[in-house]
């Protein structure tokens, strides 16, 4: 024997080394920017409605937001540890100085952004069949293929331009899906919401292409508190899809978005979210607070609103997409898929809340942990007194990854009939020694390993998304798994 | 092709297994391994195809000429190593040929070939599914999951004639196989056999041996080869047992 062979063990230490998490969407885009002055008071409300020339109905409805939002208490009922926010350390509003008329007039510098995050602004270089709306900071840069929607009656604006343009559907809705008293952080939005999107699909019209959000945070210290109205008419469809990204920074950014959906008779909405805000560094440091809430009423007969969402982003997400079946044989979905590395921390699920007869919902989530995460499905089943016949079916699983991460399930269950029909299954495994060495067996690294076996523990969500953004979807949680095995 | 010296296998923990095993197989050569429960048939396995949670104490495993203790189970796989497994692992959610494709590609690109796309995979898959005679709807389901038996090793066969390794060990790859199942494994692993390529065929019984015939048949017993001889050991040992050889040892 020449020497003594060193173990496997010894060669090939199990330190969970964390390596640095390849957040790529880290940069910071130079651009002169107007910002508000810090703090929340009724000064910042009144700069905000007065930058975006709003009529004083809204202005009103702001203030009134605010005064219901100083009386209220965070809540923390969630299983998250939110450290303390300074809401007088926060700017809430910050925008490109140079507004543009079209896209002929944006600053290449946002160009440039985009690109850089995989969204092509320009019609000609545009994804095939998608439109965008590009929310930068407080407000909404450039929309794309407005006129080419218009010609099917298909309203895509920024919300901003919605109050102005369509202020009797603005009127009409706003509010009326997600109280602004609703909690702590959709009064809190109410107040000082910035941009977001607005949809209308008209009676009777399937939208010819998928459109699409993509809100960017670029501005240090401040907010983002979007706001999105979808209305789906009669007999009506839609597909969209929301993305985030954020730079990587040090200090912690605060996002309170309110998303409010509504279906009319026939209607349906596919609505679809990919995540991806700044989670923070690998020590914990950095990362948006996502405090989200979305909603959406089917208040026509059979009409569908589905929600999907795969999360990866933020330090800390607390989000619940909602459906209410109101309207007769009304169906509500949700597909999740949260991902939580490191130190982030998610708490998020749906509420499922049956009140038309013979309503159906459908509920899949599936939370990944890994590092020193905590993830956490939250969800609530609700059937009504005249919701005859009502049936719900969830499954809730998790994963983990390494023994130093949590999962945590729990559902509520509350229902006031004997003929509901109402199902839960949950499971809870770990990504087994024995599935990785196979893989790693057939020439596959580690790391390979595990995005392939979470990517199939997802699978049933990840055929929810469209197309286009399923395989960004499945590369997303790749890079979001890098550094989990040593 | 692979040397094996004086090698000391404890499990992670302490317990030692593998106790001074010598073996050295040349190329194009099949080796089979008999042996009684517990005599660390299993853990030899999981030694050359590099699993975590077995420490080598002591001894060397030169592979065409590297040492093949140092490299990691990923390397040794895409270095021509392959473990077809007793109990192999099911995944879900993964399809099947999904699967196969990334494992395939992932070793072209070690190789620094180019990955195949899917057609050329699927050219390339139809023909060794014939030779398992497994159907093509087994690419859509997922890994292993839901598989018989007798599916789960015919697999097992399907990756080793997908990846084209020089170095096979099949761990009881004939365990739990019906008569029929076993003609087409054994048939399989045969039709693989060439002189750049050897085996190492760990099994309880004669038969699979019917079908891929060995140069060389060792009992490992108490973590050491005690015997070895040529193919008629085989016959030998099921007719008479190994109480005769391990009586001789002591």
């Amino acid at each position: 024997m020449s020497q003594a062979p060193l173990s496997k063990a010894e060669q090939n230490p199990e330190v969970s080394s964390l390596m640095a998490q390849k957040y790529q969407h880290g940069f910071v885009t130079d651009i002169e920017s107007e910002v508000a002055a810090k703090g929340l008071s009724e000064e910042t409300v009144r700069y905000i409605s007065a930058k975006k020339n709003e009529p004083e109905w809204l202005l009103e409805w702001r203030l009134k937001s605010l005064e219901i939002f100083l009386g209220m208490e965070t809540p923390d009922w969630a299983q998250l540890n939110i450290p303390e926010i300074d809401y007088q350390d926060i700017h809430y509003f910050a925008a490109p100085k140079d507004r543009p008329k079209s896209l002929d007039e944006v600053d290449p510098e946002l160009l440039k952004t985009y690109e850089k995050l995989g969204i092509p602004l320009h019609e000609r270089a545009a994804l095939a069949g998608v439109a965008v709306d590009a929310v930068f900071d407080s407000v909404s840069v450039v929309t794309t293929f407005r006129e080419e929607l218009a010609k099917h009656g298909v309203i895509f604006c920024s919300f901003s331009e919605a109050v102005h343009d369509h202020p009797e559907l603005v009127k009409k809705y706003l509010g009326t899906i997600v109280p602004r008293a609703d909690n702590y952080f959709t009064a809190l939005n109410s107040a000082v919401f910035s941009d977001g999107s607005f949809v209308y699909i008209p009676k009777g019209v399937r939208c010819p292409m998928e459109l699409s959000t993509y809100f960017r945070i670029n501005e240090a210290n401040t907010g983002q508190f979007e706001r999105t109205l979808i209305i789906a008419d009669e007999g009506s469809y839609v597909s969209y899809l929301e993305g985030c990204t954020a730079p990587q920074r040090d200090e912690n950014q605060l996002h309170a978005a309110v998303v409010e959906l509504v279906t009319h008779d026939d209607a349906e909405i596919k609505y679809s979210t990919v995540q991806n805000w700044y989670p923070g560094d690998e020590e914990g440091k950095g990362g948006i607070y996502n405090f989200v809430t979305k909603r959406g009423k089917c208040q026509g007969k059979r009409s569908k609103i589905s929600w999907t969402q795969v999360e990866t982003g933020s330090a800390i997400t607390w989000k619940y997409p909602s459906c209410v079946l109101l309207g007769d044989d009304s169906v509500g979905e949700f597909y999740s898929i949260a991902l939580t590395n490191h130190y982030q921390q998610a708490d998020t699920g749906t509420k499922m809340i049956h009140i038309g007869k013979n309503t159906k919902s459908h509920i899949i989530s599936k939370g990944v942990s890994a590092g020193k995460s905590q993830s956490t499905y939250r969800g609530l089943v609700n059937v009504g007194k005249k919701a005859m016949g009502a049936r719900n079916f969830s499954q809730c699983d998790s994963l983990l990854i390494g023994d130093l991460c949590g999962a945590h399930t729990f559902p509520y269950i509350e229902v006031a009939r004997q003929d509901a029909q109402v199902e839960h299954e949950a499971t809870t495994s770990k990504v087994s020694e024995d599935q990785m060495f196979y893989c790693q067996q057939r020439g596959l690294s580690a790391e390979e390993a595990v995005a392939l076996i979470v990517t199939g523990f997802c699978r049933e969500v990840l055929n929810e998304l469209p197309m286009e953004f399923a395989v960004e979807a499945n590369k997303l949680l790749s890079v979001s798994l890098e550094g989990t095995v040593g | 092709m692979l040397e094996i010296k004086d090698l000391h296998v404890s499990v992670a923990g302490g317990t030692e297994i593998i106790k001074g095993l010598n073996l050295s197989i040349p190329s194009g050569e099949v080796h089979a391994i008999m042996g009684p429960n517990g005599s660390g048939k299993s853990t030899l396995s999981y030694v050359l195809a590099g699993r975590d949670g077995y420490e080598v104490t002591q001894g060397s495993i030169t592979y065409k000429g590297q040492d093949l203790l140092s490299m990691d189970a990923s390397e040794r796989a895409q270095s021509g190593v392959f473990l077809a497994f007793q109990y192999p692992v099911e995944i879900p959610g993964v399809q099947n040929g999904y699967f196969l494709r990334s494992v395939v590609n992932a070793q072209r690109v070690s190789r620094g070939e180019s990955e195949l796309n899917p057609v050329e995979f699927m050219k390339k898959v139809r023909e060794v599914l014939k030779l398992v005679k497994l159907e093509p709807n087994m690419l859509k389901r997922s890994v292993n999951e839901g598989f018989s038996g007798g599916e789960k090793k015919r697999n097992e066969v399907l990756q080793m004639a997908l990846l084209e390794p020089k170095f096979c060990v099949l761990d009881e790859t004939d365990s739990g196989l019906d008569i029929d199942a076993l003609r087409i494994v054994g048939h399989g692993v045969d039709a693989l056999k060439n002189p750049e390529r050897s085996f190492l065929v760990i099994t309880h019984y004669q038969r699979l041996l019917d079908h891929v015939v060995p140069d060389r048949v060792h009992v490992l017993q108490g973590g050491r080869i005690i015997h070895s001889g040529d193919k008629t050991l085989a016959l030998e040992l099921e007719e008479r047992g190994y109480a005769w050889l391990i009586e001789g040892q002591s």
